[in-house]
């Protein structure tokens, strides 16, 4: 392979900056290239709003799992009010304890999101983050409109587990919201490596994002009654080769780009973690506790950890996705006619 | 001469054209505020299907899941002929300890509680449902006027087992200082969730259709869980802590007598009864297969 690193150097500027590919023609640089991202100022207000909207969304699905666990979901037997009220709080035992508790949670995660959203419209330069903001907005609409389903149609399998999935999507888009919100996002110059491996490390990260929503959706349809335990069971098999694969591709090959290693640290961090916290939610809930009366505390214990972690791997694989995409775009080579490669042909 | 026969399934049921043109702003406008306008419009459709669920759902009155009015008359029964089959229904094998109920999590839920999911006092085996399941053919029978009470007490079902005529009422009370909700989650009849606050009027129910081991639970306290029989014949009943059953009334002939465990399953057997006579069916059940 001849020649190395973009033709034009401000040629690959404006594509990166403008998003629109990462495809690019020559080889790398073997010393590597540093490519100057979008122009946009930091705001550090907008910034910690949206961490703090990713932070509200995790606890969010702690209290949700915390539903779910508990089997209080339908407690409260109402929706969009409790108890035939919109605005006031019942007494806080029993189930209700979790699921009026789990909406009050999330009303504020849709007071956040709506703030965040009319904040972004009005301050962000990148159209492409405007356009973030409101599909945060129109996520946690379906996701509220999904839970009250939920409860309007006595928890069905595919509406619940629907639930669960989108409440994924939505923590991740958050997440994506406070990394391009931050300092470094917007003032760094990011390193760029050109990836020339099959399958590129940007395609691992992606089948990796696939697995974990394969996964997310066959353990939300066990959750919630909809599919035995073991598809979630093999498929966690395949969920740990793949991210241990891209983890170890990305710590590899590229450990000198800070923004890629760190996630790719954390990816196999948690992926040793959920595998350990799954094996304990079997053992608590399907071999242990199979014919529990009520719902054990190792059992709710050990699931609402499962979930969570599930929450924090596939955000944390999806911030992967992005530093790679940033950072290792992929490179190959130009296929032109042979009529075009002739320089007298031009 | 008895039959055994044995079912060994799980009873308990779980049941305007637009062109655009590349650059035309206004038309890119038009077409996502049309996007939009849609999503939105999608949006309040779902939330209004939603919030008139319970105006298309009928009425939960007892009169709106009887059986239609036109049912036809009972077929009279002589009663200086009819039967009786009573008997004990006994567990083989050590008999399960059973679990503690942890009830702290509603200082309204006094008392000890303890699972009840197998019953069993030196050997005999309560909560089982014993029902003729087969050998009336097409006799019909009328629907008892009297409801049949299911108290909420201790934060516990009393009884944990009922059986209940198709159509017949089935009165709910609330006797705790705490709210709870009353959700059965049946396969063959209409599923529905209500709240019951403390000292609120009962509240009336009836089941339509014929389902056996129907679940009842509260989703406020998980561990109460009770199982409901929905026949259309008045000849059921439902173990005792002694074991015992009895079925009076039954008119001569041969019979599919089904004994019904929540968590054992059904055992059926087969008898004969001719009139007037007292017959002796006992039951046993061995330990579920771990």
């Amino acid at each position: 392979m001849d020649g190395a690193g973009c033709a034009h150097h401000a040629t690959c500027s404006a594509l990166l900056s403008q998003g629109r590919s990462r495809s690019l023609r020559r080889p790398p640089d073997p010393r590597g290239s540093t490519l100057k991202a979008i122009a946009t100022a930091y705001n550090r207000g907008h910034h910690r709003l949206a961490v703090i909207l990713a932070g509200w969304t995790f606890l969010l699905i702690i209290a949700g799992a915390l539903v779910t666990s508990n089997d209080a979901g339908l407690s409260v037997p109402d929706w969009p009010t409790s108890f035939g009220s919109l605005y006031k709080i019942p007494k806080l035992v029993g189930g209700v304890k979790f699921e009026h508790t789990h909406r009050m949670i999330a009303q504020v995660a849709g007071l956040l999101t709506i703030i965040l959203a009319i904040w972004t419209w009005r301050v962000e330069k990148r159209r492409w983050m405007r356009v973030l903001g409101f599909a945060a907005l129109g996520t946690v609409i379906a996701q509220g409109i999904l839970g009250g389903l939920t409860v309007r149609f006595f928890l069905p399998p595919p509406i619940s587990s629907a639930h669960a999935a989108l409440a994924q999507t939505f923590f991740c888009i958050a997440v994506a919201m406070a990394l391009f919100t931050g300092r470094k996002w917007v003032e760094e110059q990011p390193r760029v490596e050109f990836d020339q491996r099959r399958p590129s490390l940007f395609t691992l990260t992606l089948l990796s994002i696939f697995v974990l929503y394969v996964q997310l959706i066959l353990g939300a349809m066990f959750r919630h009654h909809g599919l035995s335990w073991w598809p979630h069971v093999v498929h966690a098999v395949v969920v740990a080769a793949v991210l241990a694969w891209t983890s170890i591709r990305a710590l590899t090959v590229y450990p000198q780009i800070e923004a890629v290693r760190r996630p790719a640290i954390l990816t196999l961090s948690l992926v040793i973690a959920q595998l350990g916290l799954g094996f304990t939610a079997f053992l608590t809930r399907v071999s242990w506790g199979r014919d529990a009366v009520q719902p054990e505390l190792p059992m709710v214990l050990a699931t609402v950890a499962h979930v969570a972690v599930g929450a924090l791997l596939l955000a944390i694989t999806v911030i992967l996705a992005i530093q790679v995409w940033r950072h290792v775009p992929i490179a190959f080579e130009e296929r032109v006619p042979q009529a075009q490669r002739d320089p007298s042909a031009a | 001469m008895l039959a055994v026969y044995r079912t060994d399934g799980d009873v308990r049921g779980t049941a305007g054209t637009t062109t655009s043109k590349k650059g035309d702003i206004m038309n890119k406008k038009t077409g996502w505020t049309k996007i939009t306008i849609s999503a939105l419009a999608l949006c309040a459709l779902l939330i209004l299907a939603a919030c008139n669920k319970k105006e298309e759902t009928p009425a939960s009155t007892p009169a709106a899941e009887t059986p239609a009015a036109s049912a036809p008359a009972a077929t009279p029964i002589d009663p200086a002929t009819v039967a009786t089959i009573n008997g004990t229904v006994k567990f083989d094998g050590t008999a399960p300890k059973a679990s503690k109920i942890d009830m702290s999590q509603d200082p309204g839920c006094k008392g000890t509680n303890e699972a009840e999911n197998e019953l069993v006092t030196g050997g005999d085996l309560a909560n089982v449902f014993v029902y003729v399941k087969d050998g009336l053919g097409n006799r019909t029978f009328d629907v008892p006027k009297d409801p049949v009470v299911l108290d909420q007490q201790g934060c516990r079902y009393h009884p944990h087992v009922l059986g209940v005529m198709a159509g017949q009422t089935v009165q709910i009370k609330n006797d705790d200082p705490t709210t709870h909700n009353i959700h059965p989650t049946p396969k063959d009849n209409r599923e529905w969730n209500e709240s019951q606050p403390p000292s609120s009027p009962a509240i009336e129910k009836s089941f339509a259709r014929e389902e056996i081991m129907l679940p009842v639970k509260c989703n406020q306290h998980p561990w109460m869980k009770m199982y409901i029989n929905v026949v259309k014949n008045p000849f059921y009943a439902v173990t005792g802590k002694d074991g015992k059953y009895e079925i009076k009334g039954l008119p001569p002939g041969d019979y599919t007598i089904a004994f019904v465990q929540e968590k054992l399953g059904e055992e059926d057997q087969k008898v004969t009864v001719a009139a007037k006579e007292t017959k002796t069916v006992d039951q046993g059940f061995k330990a579920a297969a771990e």
